[in-house]
């Protein structure tokens, strides 16, 4: 059997797994939706200027993807691997990278969906603007941006227990928000942060996605950033992978 | 014959534990092999280095020429999830397929669940199956992509008796369509029902491997029984494979011996005159034969010299599996 047919046979069941328990797809595509309307809409300085509200609407989105990514992956991943379903998983002829992908796939959809609702009120509520074509960019430019941020969750995944992994993920998504500008924008860091901040993969992902959506110069660390992050990334997800054989006792 | 699986000089440790203890085996096309061991044996971790889930911390494992690790070598493997480890929320059906896609040369959903009589429950999700049900699933799908070697790990765990000879029976069929089985099991009935050639496991250790009828008639021991106040001269008796006694009673020492042979030991019992009460006679367990088998050297021995004996030669206390 072909990488490609199995990379599609094991996404598709993974989305069908996930698609019976809906409070889960619920859960993910409520999430940034609600947040947008918390804490943007009710702000008129932000949501009543077209540039601030549309880099928050992106920023939202980044941080959406980010933490869906990070949370399905090291959670799932983990997880997963501490039940007996997985260990047998492990002795069918399917190569590590086919299922590496269907996990990027299946939850790429599922984050891609989770952002058109964040869209759609950004729209309606706030100034925030765009062309249909630079929406389009604005959604490649987040698919390739989040690819980093997978395999760090998988990478997360496969190196600790889910307990431990719940504690990572989550000082690793707000420690990268905050660093990377989602909540804050870089225009109010000082420079030490401001420095340290072009190094996270989350502030490259915001400046990559501003850049499809509003234009302007892309700088050259954006790119090479994100490029660095998925290299190292996927290269650490698949020796994690190919090492791991399921929870070790001792 | 050609050889499916092989292992040379294997050790697996986990840590201090040493689950695999320089293993040497090889598993020929066509045969039926019984990987018999009380529980914490080895077996499990044996099956998990012929899958590729393990490697070994020295030693080699080949699988159909190639590492177990190489996708390839897997194509022409079939082995068993545990039942509880079923994705509930997947139908019967999807399981199958899902499997089954994987192999180039697979049997249809329908046929394979025919033979294993999973037809009415196709679409129902695994989560609402009984035990016996999964468990039907579970060893169904070793066989979906028609492998050459099939592992069967503990494939009757919790089936009641009509379950249990209906999936020998499956599995018996598809030996004889042509794959090669190896199961393990600590149940002797099962090793019977099924394997030509038993492989016994100790301690990590491989202590016998020979033909079904050879092993049978090793580990074919019997439990005895009895309160009395002459513990030593019962124990001394001829016949007496081990001896241990149970707990002090007013009058008289609870007292459990292994015997080849229950009834003429129980002759030799009546004849020598000695004084005894609350006999009772049963099969011995495959671990309390096992004891008797490794232990035969040190017979007669008390309980506490019994423990210390065990203590001594046995590391592989804790199952190691996930």
């Amino acid at each position: 059997m072909s990488t490609l047919s199995l990379t599609v046979l094991h996404t598709k069941y993974n989305l069908i797994e996930t698609a019976r328990v809906p409070i889960a797809i619920i859960s993910a595509l409520a999430f940034p939706t609600l947040a947008l309307l918390f804490f943007v809409v009710p702000q008129q300085v932000v949501a009543g200027n077209a540039l601030y509200a549309t880099q928050a609407v992106i920023s939202l989105a980044v941080f959406a993807v980010m933490s869906n990514a990070l949370f399905s992956f090291g959670l799932t991943i983990s997880e997963n691997r501490e039940k007996p379903w997985d260990p047998y998983l492990r002795t069918l002829p399917a190569p590590g990278i086919a299922r590496v992908l269907a996990q990027i796939f299946a939850t790429g959809t599922l984050g891609l969906a989770a952002i058109i609702p964040v869209i759609v009120v950004g729209g309606l509520f706030t100034a925030a603007e765009a062309s249909p074509p630079r929406v389009l960019a604005g959604f490649i430019a987040l698919a390739v941006s989040s690819l980093p941020f997978m395999l760090i969750g998988i990478c997360i995944g496969y190196s600790m227990p889910s307990k431990a992994a719940i504690a990572v993920v989550q000082i690793v998504m707000f420690g990268m928000a905050f660093a990377g500008g989602l909540f804050l924008p870089p225009m109010l860091f000082a420079d030490w942060l401001n420095t340290l901040s072009k190094f996270m993969p989350s502030r490259q992902a915001r400046e990559l996605v501003i850049w499809a959506v509003q234009g302007g110069q892309l700088e050259w660390w954006v790119w090479v950033g994100i490029l660095v992050w998925t290299v190292v990334g996927f290269a650490g997800a698949l020796l994690l992978f190919r090492r791991d054989e399921g929870r070790r006792y001792h | 014959m050609s050889t499916l699986a092989q292992l040379h000089r294997v050790t697996r440790r986990f840590g201090d534990v040493v689950a695999v203890d320089d293993v040497t085996l090889t598993i020929e096309a066509g045969s039926m092999v019984g990987l018999l061991g009380p529980n914490g044996a080895g077996k499990t971790s044996l099956i998990s280095l012929i899958n590729g889930l393990r490697r070994p911390t020295t030693g080699t494992v080949t699988l159909l020429g190639r590492s177990p690790q190489d996708v390839r070598s897997r194509q022409s493997l079939g082995s068993t999830p545990q039942e509880t480890a079923l994705p509930p929320t997947l139908k019967v059906g999807e399981v199958i397929d899902f499997v089954g896609r994987h192999f180039e040369d697979r049997q249809p959903t329908e046929a394979l669940a025919e033979e294993f009589g999973l037809t009415t429950l196709l679409g129902r999700q695994t989560g609402a199956l009984s035990g016996g049900q999964k468990r039907r699933l579970s060893v169904a799908l070793a066989f979906v992509g028609r492998p050459k070697l099939v592992l069967l790990d503990e494939p009757t765990t919790g089936l009641d008796i009509d379950g249990r000879h209906a999936l020998w029976a499956a599995v018996r069929r598809q030996h004889e369509a042509g794959a090669t089985v190896v199961v393990t099991s600590h149940y002797l009935e099962e090793i019977e029902a099924l394997a030509e050639r038993v492989v016994v496991m100790e301690g990590g250790r491989v202590i016998a491997d020979d033909s079904l009828q050879a092993i049978v008639g090793q580990v074919g021991v019997r439990q005895i029984r009895l309160r009395t106040p002459e513990v030593a001269a019962v124990s001394a008796l001829p016949g007496v494979a081990r001896a241990e006694t149970a707990g002090e009673g007013a009058d008289a020492a609870g007292l459990v011996l292994y015997a080849a042979d229950s009834d003429q030991l129980i002759r030799e019992l009546v004849r020598s005159g000695l004084p005894f009460a609350d006999l009772a006679v049963r099969g011995a367990t495959l671990e309390e034969a096992f004891l008797t088998l490794t232990d035969s050297g040190r017979a007669h021995s008390s309980r506490a010299a019994s423990v210390e004996a065990d203590a001594a030669s046995a590391p592989y206390a804790t199952e190691v599996s996930r």
